[in-house]
């Protein structure tokens, strides 16, 4: 109920010709996306990544580099940054899955580095400087994502796609075996499944997932900068889903609005906006103990 | 004794350097119901966790349908017909009942053949478990955490019925449940040994055990103490009071 007036919310506010709003619109779909895929991760499969903003990296980089090769489409553009994330995911999951719990954190973030030192090290792509988009992607029939109208429109549509599809993976046997293995993976070892490809699948879903937002997000902000995939932002990531509450799916789509939403608000008051936000981390840890999805689906409260 | 189906040999397991078995023969033939009993602290739970792999075997050979399966990792023995209901029962808490069930579930092809022809048997399907425990099919959409200890023992067992299980290992079947409930779970075992289950059951109920099982095998400090046809039981039984110190 809440979410659909909030997203009747986001389909109108486009219509009202106010850029600033319309790209807040698509920023906080972007990061909706980005954290959805992550809390597939965390919340289903209690893996906590720390390195999930890497895949984002790649899908911005995918979307600067493809306009140089002369490719626009967006057919391609996408497909291309979800493989090649796939790809990073299951090479780097091969090795991460095969530990757990802190040092699954480290080695996560490991590889994270490792993609972000390569983009710095880019020279001909301005390293640590990055470079502005060449060209938008561009839609079928030629609308371009610089629009911010057909950004937003196009980025939330994502994610309701993306919702629909995280919907259907928690359901079915996969997500029950991905949710088993959680619960108690030396059970479900007992009872004769290894939980290791399918952790490994669902890795290389989440990494293709957030390589879709970071596609988005190079059209929003026209510009790929090894900034994009840093620590920090996988730290964002984290944040978003904590705020909304893991293993809910819409929950950590609400923390990355409620985040995108805090972050322009708090910056527009003070330079000190992190603090703030820590602040509000903080709140909701001690009283909110199902995050914000819990506070809207009712009955939360604790 | 039928063809064994699980032939264990001179197993020595542990954890860390800490050797719990020392040397254990044990056999379980095809439908066969084979009771294993010892004191606390004897070495039952970890002669049945180290079957799947969940403690550590240091020396001796497990074959499973005449396929050695030592080396393997606990989940292909599983995956190669052995089903086990773990002491605790450990159902997936945030798995309803349902979910719990067809989670792990195999159906019959999808297990590995158990070596050189093992009789099918009739393969289970969640309406064959909801028929064998009515209670779970009123309880399929109640999440794993929200079930009774009787519930959740039925559900353990359903759950490794679902694997396509040539052997059914039971640790502790029927440890801290209510009297009736009990009652429930051995006759529902009677029900698979009828249907030509092989059944290795850890349990404390003397007399439960000995209307069901065909053998009996007592572990002592981590060895066989004593082990034959439960027909023996009673004649023997001051040697087995002491073994296991209960009447």
């Amino acid at each position: 109920m809440l979410l659909g007036l909030l997203l009747a919310v986001a389909l109108i506010v486009p219509l009202l010709g106010q850029p600033y709003y319309t790209r807040l619109v698509a920023r906080m779909a972007i990061f909706g996306i980005a954290a959805l895929s992550l809390d597939l991760l965390v919340g289903y499969a209690g893996l906590v990544s720390f390195g999930h903003a890497a895949f984002f990296g790649i899908g911005v980089y995918c979307a600067g580099l493809l306009p140089m090769m002369g490719v626009q489409q967006v057919w391609v553009i996408v497909p291309v940054a979800m493989l090649v994330a796939a790809l990073y995911g299951a090479l780097s999951g091969l090795i991460s899955l095969r530990a757990s719990g802190l040092y699954f954190i480290f080695i996560t973030l490991a590889f994270a580095e490792i993609v972000f030192y390569i983009a710095q090290g880019l020279r001909m792509l301005g390293g640590d400087d990055g470079f502005r988009l060449p060209a938008p992607t561009l839609l079928p029939g030629g609308a371009s994502l610089a629009n911010p109208v057909v950004l937003a429109y196009t980025m939330l549509a994502a994610l309701v796609l993306a919702v629909w599809v995280a919907r259907r993976l928690s359901e079915s046997h996969f997500g029950q075996v991905v949710v088993a293995a959680r619960d108690n993976e030396t059970r479900l070892r007992a009872m004769g499944l290894s939980p290791y490809p399918y952790r490994l699948a669902l890795y290389m879903i989440a990494s293709a997932l957030c390589a879709l937002a970071g596609v988005g997000f190079a059209n929003l902000v026209e510009y790929a900068s090894p900034a994009s995939m840093s620590w920090v932002v996988s730290g964002e990531f984290l944040f978003m889903v904590i705020l909304g509450s893991a293993a809910t799916i819409v929950g950590p789509v609400l923390g990355a609005v409620v985040f995108v939403g805090l972050e322009q608000l708090l910056s527009a008051v003070t330079e000190h906006w992190l603090f703030w936000l820590g602040i509000v981390l903080v709140l909701r840890v001690l009283l909110l103990r199902q995050g914000i999805h819990g506070l809207l689906a009712g009955g939360g409260q604790r | 004794m039928s063809r064994p189906l699980l032939q264990v040999t001179g197993l020595e397991a542990g954890y860390g350097s800490a050797q719990v078995l020392f040397g254990v023969d044990l056999a379980v033939g095809e439908g066969e119901v084979v009771a294993l009993m010892g004191r606390n602290g004897m070495g039952k739970t970890t002669f049945i966790r180290s079957l799947v792999g969940l403690a550590q075997r240091m020396a001796g050979r497990i074959e499973f349908a005449g396929v050695d399966v030592t080396r393997y990792p606990g989940y292909r023995v599983a995956r190669a017909g052995l089903g086990l209901v773990p002491e605790g029962r450990h159902v997936f808490r945030s798995l309803d009942v349902e979910e719990n069930l067809v989670a792990t579930a195999r159906s019959v092809g999808q297990a590995i053949s158990a070596g050189d022809g093992v009789p099918a048997p009739e393969p289970w399907t969640l309406e064959r478990v909801y028929e064998f425990f009515p209670r779970l099919a009123e309880r399929r959409h109640h999440r794993g955490n929200q079930l009774s200890g009787g519930e959740q023992q039925m559900l353990a067992i359903g759950r490794a019925l679902l694997t396509q299980p040539s052997l059914l290992v039971l640790d502790e079947a029927t440890e801290g449940l209510a009297p009736l409930i009990r009652e429930d779970i051995w006759r529902t075992l009677g029900r698979l040994k009828s249907g030509g289950l092989a059944v290795l059951v850890v349990d404390r109920d003397l007399r439960a055990l000995a209307r069901l099982a065909d053998r009996y095998v007592i572990l002592d400090k981590g060895q066989v103490a004593l082990a034959g046809p439960v027909s023996d039981l009673s004649e023997r039984a001051s040697t087995i009071e002491r073994h296991i110190g209960v009447a």
